[in-house]
């Protein structure tokens, strides 16, 4: 059995970007709301998915616990510790203990620096390690990752899609942290090898009792890497439970429709599905509806949607929702 | 027996480059029936896209060429075909999707004057009448107030709204068939699922046959009747929709169908991963393409490429090994 411990809290999390106008004299106009009041924990040694639509906010929500981003207002409590009040050194220290793993693998390399310079870097920066010792930490870690060690001094053009996430995988692990946030780290792979990656993401969280953010669009795949998963749309959560709960007993419109959105690789199962099809497109986060943010396309809509936004409650044990009428499908 | 309406035989297609001679496509041949949807699977640089745009003629010559094979429509074939021939063909016979409805619109010209530019060049319909068609075509898409949008530049669009436009364009001069290269690829999955359907429903009441490329096994599933499989160059499996995904024989798409999770899944199995990288397709190999990645693989496979062989009614397949037995077939 899993530890209950949190090791992340994240307590009413806003990011708003704003949005400039003027040459000179520069003027706020607007901002977009990109995560708006999101709460969560993640508990030591599992594997949190947060999926949603493209804009809805995930990858800011990765960022901003981070600190990549410094959040608008709210807290991020990392091991008790809030990471919104951090600045310079300290937080300095603390980023050894959470790392990302990037989306692109051609993006997120530099292409000047060979394989062990990349791997290596965090080591030097952190002190952890210097001159023969970063070499030999660095073979290691490509061994663990499944790489020839001797491919440290190639550069990544060298490499394919597959193998530059693995090199991705390498230096997250490098400062040996808890926490790693995995933004969308399959979804520029093939099908094929998107397999080895998340075979190798769950052999390492094994053996190094990993807690991960795992941040996908792809629900089969979240399905299957996650213990607990949240649902983001427009920059709120709207729907956390277990795995299995959310994919047999999704209470929110949204993730039903979601679910039922995904196509299944089985020609029977899709002859005799009825799918729920959302209507339109999802509004602008520069000007959120108001109340629940999902109500212009939802088939349930009331009044009571535009004018109040939806509690998040606990509708049963462990089986988050915000939506006024969840108790329905109880 | 429905009609045969696509005849391709021993489509070769190469690339020029510095490093030599890229074999894109090695030889592929299929049937296309009136009506019919095939679905054409395989993973990135397959030769999914580099087929297709063959047969429509719009592989960029040089680097590209056609080097052999036949693809006969209707009696005539589109390779032999002249220019001004093939012309005739592109967007009133056969006409396609394109996979990036973000970059495949000219974003300087408005959407109704893009729409109703095949309508005008292949039917010959006068300006004010391509515009009433479009406003009808924008509407039988599911575009709001498609009249009014006419005059809309494509970035005043969304993605999903994008597609349907594009799809309207195709469907203008109401082709036979109608080649949809990952068309939701770049999509939401509900918004996938908005353009599915929207296919789908025209497919029906229009009768057009449909070409859909995808790397997404689960789009295929709902969506065609019969299913291709693609690896380097080649076609290495091809069977109906139920048979390909209840008894697939070649160990790539054994390997394929493993990788996926399923979203009906019950407890935590671990994903079967295929090892290693897809072929470069440098050389012609005389050995199987698959075989350096494959688990069944035996002598025979490295020493000849197996091609497509009929082992069940609506089944073919190219491996030299029986799945079941592990052994030489």
């Amino acid at each position: 059995m899993k530890s209950k411990k949190v090791l992340l809290r994240v307590e009413n999390l806003v990011k708003y970007f704003p949005i400039m106008q003027g040459i000179i004299i520069q003027k706020q106009v607007g901002a977009v709301h990109a995560v708006d009041d999101v709460s969560f924990d993640i508990y030591k040694g599992e594997t949190l998915g947060l999926v949603g639509e493209s804009g809805c906010g995930k990858s800011t929500t990765g960022r901003t616990i981070l600190q990549l981003y410094r959040p608008s207002s709210g807290s991020v409590h990392f091991d008790g510790k809030d990471l919104v009040q951090m600045k310079g050194e300290e937080l300095r220290k603390m980023r050894r203990k959470m790392q990302m793993v990037f989306q692109d693998p051609y993006a997120s390399l530099n292409p000047r620096m060979t394989v062990g310079e990349i791997i290596g870097e965090p080591l030097i920066i952190h002190n952890v390690a210097s001159g023969k010792e970063v070499q030999e930490r660095v073979e290691h870690l490509l061994e663990l990752v499944g790489m020839n060690p001797s491919f440290e001094n190639r550069y990544p053009h060298e490499f394919s899609g597959g193998q530059r996430q693995r090199i991705g995988v390498a230096r997250a692990l490098a400062l040996q942290p808890e926490l790693i946030v995995c933004d969308e780290p399959i979804s520029a792979l093939d099908v094929s090898i998107q397999a080895q990656v998340v075979n190798l993401l769950e052999d390492l969280q094994k053996q190094f009792n990993l807690t991960y953010l795992f941040i996908a669009h792809d629900l089969s795949m979240v399905r299957h890497i996650s213990d607990r998963v949240a649902v983001m749309y427009l920059g709120c959560i709207i729907e956390l439970t277990g795995r299995d709960e959310l994919y047999s007993y999704p209470l929110h419109p949204y993730t039903q429709a979601l679910l039922s959105a995904v196509p299944i690789p089985n020609p029977v199962i899709e002859e005799k599905r009825q799918r729920i099809l959302l209507q339109g497109d999802v509004p602008s986060p520069v000007n959120p509806p108001s109340g629940c943010r999902f109500r212009t396309r939802c088939q349930y809509a009331q009044e009571i949607c535009a004018d109040q936004k939806p509690a998040w409650r606990e509708i049963k044990p462990d089986h988050f929702v915000a939506c006024h009428f969840a108790d329905q499908w109880l | 027996m429905p009609n045969q309406l696509l005849n391709v035989n021993g489509l070769e297609t190469h690339f020029q480059t510095r490093e030599g001679v890229v074999h894109a496509v090695n030889g592929v041949s299929f049937t296309l029936d009136e009506g019919g949807t095939m679905g054409l699977v395989g993973e990135s640089a397959c030769g999914k896209t580099v087929t297709m745009l063959s047969l429509l003629r719009l592989i960029p010559m040089p680097p590209g060429k056609v080097v052999a094979g036949s693809a006969v429509l209707r009696g005539q074939d589109l390779l032999k075909m002249t220019d001004e021939e093939i012309r005739s063909v592109r967007g009133a016979q056969i006409s396609m999707v394109f996979q990036d409805p973000m970059t495949s619109f000219n974003p300087v010209l408005t959407i109704g004057r893009q729409v109703s530019e095949p309508l005008e060049e292949h039917l010959g319909m006068s300006h004010a009448q391509a515009y009433k068609r479009v406003a009808e075509l924008l509407e039988m898409v599911g575009i709001p107030k498609a009249k009014d949008r006419l005059n809309d530049y494509p970035h005043q669009f969304s993605g999903g709204m994008r597609q349907r436009v594009m799809i309207a364009m195709a469907l203008a001069c109401a082709p036979q068939i109608l080649i949809a290269d990952e068309p939701t690829t770049a999509l939401d999955v509900t918004i996938q699922a908005q353009i599915i359907e929207l296919v789908k429903r025209l497919r029906d009441e229009l009768g057009m046959a449909i070409i859909w490329i995808t790397h997404d096994l689960g789009i295929i599933a709902g969506l065609a009747q019969r299913v291709i499989v693609m690896y380097g160059g080649y076609f290495i499996e091809e069977a109906s929709v139920k048979e390909l995904y209840g008894n697939p024989q070649h160990p790539y798409t054994i390997g394929l169908l493993g990788s996926l999770p399923r979203l009906n899944e019950s407890g935590h199995q671990r994903l079967v991963s295929i090892d290693g990288s897809p072929p470069v397709l440098m050389e012609k190999p005389n050995s199987c393409p698959f075989a350096p990645r494959c688990n069944y693989a035996i002598e025979h496979c490295w020493q000849e490429n197996p091609v497509l062989e009929t082992i069940a009614p609506d089944h073919r397949v190219a491996c030299w090994v029986d799945s079941q037995t592990r052994s030489a077939r």
